[in-house]
């Protein structure tokens, strides 16, 4: 009986979407809960990643050392870190058997956050070093001509660059919101406690609960949009004022 | 910017060296970026005062050697003494306006503050300073946006802002109009007058002769002459340097 199941299928889909649309207009207390746990996780993460991969960024872009193309090329080889692995590594350090393990922090939101900050921090430090770095060739000379010390340099460039390094935050943190692998592995998608959008919507889709999956789903895309739009309003208002 | 970068104490670049830094003496100056030497075996001595035109053709070299006698690059081989001291010591006492300025990505304004504030002056000179080289009015703009004259202007109030005791300047007025240019001279002229040592490479003859107390003339990286003004332009000692007043091409 293939036609009528079809049929049906469709209309659970359509009432799928529906529901979704309620959900999300109610504001729905457990839908709420998960957008705001994936928010302070990928967040704290974000500004974890920025306050380790900035001044790496920063001081790898004005700095001459031996061995630097090996960093380069490790910081860009690290950016590509699949997220599955860095779950993967994360739990084996966390693990009760693992180093770390009597801290007690698997499954809980602080693993998540790690993991992700593990994620994002080498794509904050690579790109962040390549805006500094042209910003730097640029103003070097005249920056050895005025006597800045090295400290006073890097304010001043890291402040110039502040547009560059916003859509550079803000990259990690598109990332960092939208993975599944690592939060699911180190956060096992507990409910109330470490359920995330991402691993909530591949959860309730294999379940079956279409209607909160895509509700997710449509938060998630319109914060991905929203994201990528300040990404560009960003680099309009800069380019508007002649700040890149 | 954060605050703990202006409690940096400003005076530690200053204190570095003290003395007069003048006369200065070059010696067997050479510089090679790649094969050939750009400067070849300079040799040069320039007085305590006044201010000294540095001529050439293009790619003879005069950018360099105020890059170098700035401490901003280092010879191949030669001296260059200021005083007792070497051209890095003494970068903080000096300023240099570079041929192509490089203004940093925010307003005019903010672009005087910030060398004003890095170097320990007095912030409330801004305005007087910017007015000194007719920039007020564009106080609040992007300096980034500003017309090539103008950002020269700024680079040079930029310069001034630092209290140097010597003030390079490699073409500041390459793209003034003659307003401008003679408002820049006349901003030079009221330097020297307050001691300031002026060394400023032009290729306006009109501009080096109202300006120059002497003439170094390079060619090729070499020396070509150095000699006073008033026996420079009437009757220049090298071949080189008469080919170029003439207006003959000497590459
Ligand atoms: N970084 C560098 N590497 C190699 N060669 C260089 C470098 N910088 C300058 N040169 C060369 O050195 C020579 C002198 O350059 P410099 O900029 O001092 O010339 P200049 O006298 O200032 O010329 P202009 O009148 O055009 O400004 C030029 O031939 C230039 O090509
Ligand atoms: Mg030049």
């Amino acid at each position: 009986m293939f036609f009528p199941e079809h049929l049906e299928n469709l209309h659970s889909i359509g009432e799928a979407f529906a529901l979704a649309l309620q959900l999300v207009l109610s504001g729905d207390p457990d839908l709420l809960e998960i957008v705001a746990l994936s928010l302070r996780v990928s967040l704290t993460a974000t500004a974890v990643a920025c306050l380790i991969g900035l001044p790496i960024g920063a001081l790898v872009a004005i700095s001459r050392f031996r061995g630097r193309t090996i960093v380069l090329v490790v910081m860009n080889a690290l950016m590509g870190l699949p997220p599955v692995v860095v779950g993967l590594l994360v739990y084996l350090h966390l693990s009760r058997s693992g180093p770390l393990g009597f801290l007690g922090l698997l499954y809980t939101p602080t693993a998540m956050i790690i993991a992700q900050t593990i994620l994002i921090a080498p794509i904050v430090a690579a790109l962040s070093r390549q805006v500094l770095e042209d910003l730097h060739a640029e103003y070097a000379e005249q920056f050895r001509s005025l006597c800045l010390t090295r400290g006073q340099a890097v304010a001043a460039l890291l402040w110039d660059a502040r547009y560059s390094l916003l859509t550079v935050g803000l990259a990690g943190f598109g990332r960092a919101v939208a993975e599944v692998g690592a939060v699911i592995i180190v956060g096992g998608n507990i409910d109330h406690l470490t359920r995330v959008m991402t691993t909530a919507i591949a959860l309730e889709t294999s379940k079956g609960d279409l209607a909160l999956a895509l509700a997710l789903g449509v938060v998630l895309l319109a914060i991905s949009l929203s994201v990528n739009a300040a990404v560009q309003t960003l680099r309009l208002t800069a380019t508007r004022q002649a700040y890149v | 910017m954060s605050d703990a970068v202006t409690l940096t104490p400003p005076s530690t670049v200053d204190d570095r060296t003290n003395g007069l830094i003048l006369p200065l003496r070059v010696r067997d100056l050479v510089l090679r970026l790649g094969e050939a030497p750009v400067l070849d075996g300079l040799n040069l001595d320039l007085g305590p005062t006044g201010c000294t035109m540095v001529m050439g053709p293009n790619g003879s070299g005069k950018s360099l050697l105020l890059k170098l006698l700035h401490g901003l690059a280092q010879p191949t081989s030669g001296q260059i003494v200021w005083g007792e001291h070497t051209a890095a010591d003494v970068t903080a006492r000096q300023a240099l306006v570079f041929q192509k300025p490089v203004l940093l990505r925010r307003s005019v304004a903010a672009n005087l503050d910030f060398v004003l504030r890095m170097r320990g002056k007095n912030r409330g000179r801004r305005d007087a300073l910017l007015d000194h080289v007719g920039l007020a009015h564009k106080a609040n703009q992007p300096a980034r946006l500003l017309s090539g004259g103008e950002a020269q202007r700024l680079a040079l109030a930029r310069a001034l802002a630092t209290d140097p005791e010597v003030l390079f300047l490699d073409e500041p007025t390459a793209s003034l109009d003659p307003a401008s240019v003679m408002a820049i001279e006349q901003i030079v002229s009221d330097a020297r007058l307050r001691g300031v040592r002026i060394i400023f490479v032009t290729h306006d003859l009109g501009q080096a002769r109202r300006m120059a107390n002497d003439v170094v003339f390079l060619h090729r990286g070499r020396l070509a002459e150095h000699t006073a003004a008033s026996e420079f332009f009437p009757e220049p000692q090298s071949q080189a340097a008469r080919d170029y007043l003439s207006g003959r091409i000497v590459v």
